[in-house]
């Protein structure tokens, strides 16, 4: 096995352990909001991993496989933020253990809780 | 032998997110079961060395399909109803 | 070689799985859009692995598409999700 297998395969190994992961944490998490990080960063970095350890593998598909990884890295954010502004606005507020729930929760000042709205799905 | 395990499982969860998408009442969750119906689909073909067809249902089906019909949901109704539901969609589409 | 590909594969198929169940149990919809998403993340980097195992270059086109044009959806059902399409 030259140097190159072996980054290539430990890339490979990293990227499928977290993308395992985030779809444990998608099944595991207890409100939206951890869901959505957990579903979002985690696939993020183990599907730019996972692409970078196959360019490496495979010399000749770095180009293709760099263009997959600025695609990634740009789509996901957004579409995790976009998910949680509107699920904000909607009425589902995060969960928050602790009992003082006013300083927690500061994008309150921003769009403030409107109680009657919470029960719809 | 993996190959057939891969198949069948992608077979296994294709299935039943079409029974799901034909008997969820909430049709907002049928076009999202039907995303995830066309993402299996393109694997399938891709699995079975067709990759210019699985291109074109990766293109149509990810992104065209699900922008036109929930559109369309905006447009009309989002739960399906038992009973009524012909004047209501008779009145939405006035 | 062999192995690492076929314990990636394994583990992938096993988050779709989970995400899946999620998809089916969720009670909200954002929790099913959530769902959605991670499902499609994972399919592009199965894409991408099942193009190394075949040894086709023209293979990761497909995935291509999907990184492009994935998130489209998600964003659509959340403006409609928000009120604002």
């Amino acid at each position: 096995m030259s140097i190159l297998e072996i980054i290539g395969g430990i890339l490979l190994i990293i990227g499928s352990i977290f993308l395992f992961l985030g779809g444990l944490g998608i099944y595991r998490m207890p409100d939206t909001y951890n869901r959505l990080q957990a579903g979002t960063k985690a696939t993020t970095l183990g599907g730019m991993s996972l692409v970078l350890g196959v360019g490496i593998l495979e010399p000749a598909w770095i180009w293709k496989a760099l263009i997959i990884i600025i695609f990634i890295a740009y789509s996901n954010p957004i579409s995790s933020h976009a998910l949680a502004r509107a699920n904000y606005r909607r009425g589902h507020y995060p969960y928050i253990k602790s009992k003082d729930k006013k300083n927690m929760d500061a994008y309150q000042e921003v769009v403030p809780h409107t109680k009657e709205k919470e029960d719809k799905v | 032998m993996i190959y057939f395990i891969l198949i069948s499982i992608l077979l296994l969860l294709m299935i039943a997110a079409s029974v799901y998408s034909i008997v969820q009442k909430d049709l907002l969750y049928a076009v999202m079961a039907t995303g995830i119906i066309s993402l299996i689909l393109s694997i399938l073909y891709f699995l079975l060395q067709a990759p210019d067809v699985a291109l074109t249902e990766a293109a149509i089906g990810v992104a065209l399909t699900t922008i036109i019909f929930v559109i369309t949901i905006r447009n009309t109704v989002r739960m399906e109803e038992e009973g009524e539901s012909k004047e209501k969609f008779k009145s939405a589409v006035k | 070689m062999t192995y690492i590909i076929y314990i990636a594969l394994t583990l992938m198929a096993l988050g779709m799985i989970f995400s899946a169940i999620r998809f089916v149990k969720g009670p909200t919809a954002a929790d099913r859009t959530v769902a959605m998403d991670t499902l499609t993340t994972i399919g592009v980097a199965a894409l991408v692995l099942v193009g190394y195992m075949f040894e086709r270059f023209i293979y990761v086109d497909v995935a291509l598409v999907y990184a492009v044009l994935g998130f489209i959806g998600v964003i659509v059902i959340a403006r409609y999700l928000e009120g604002a399409l």
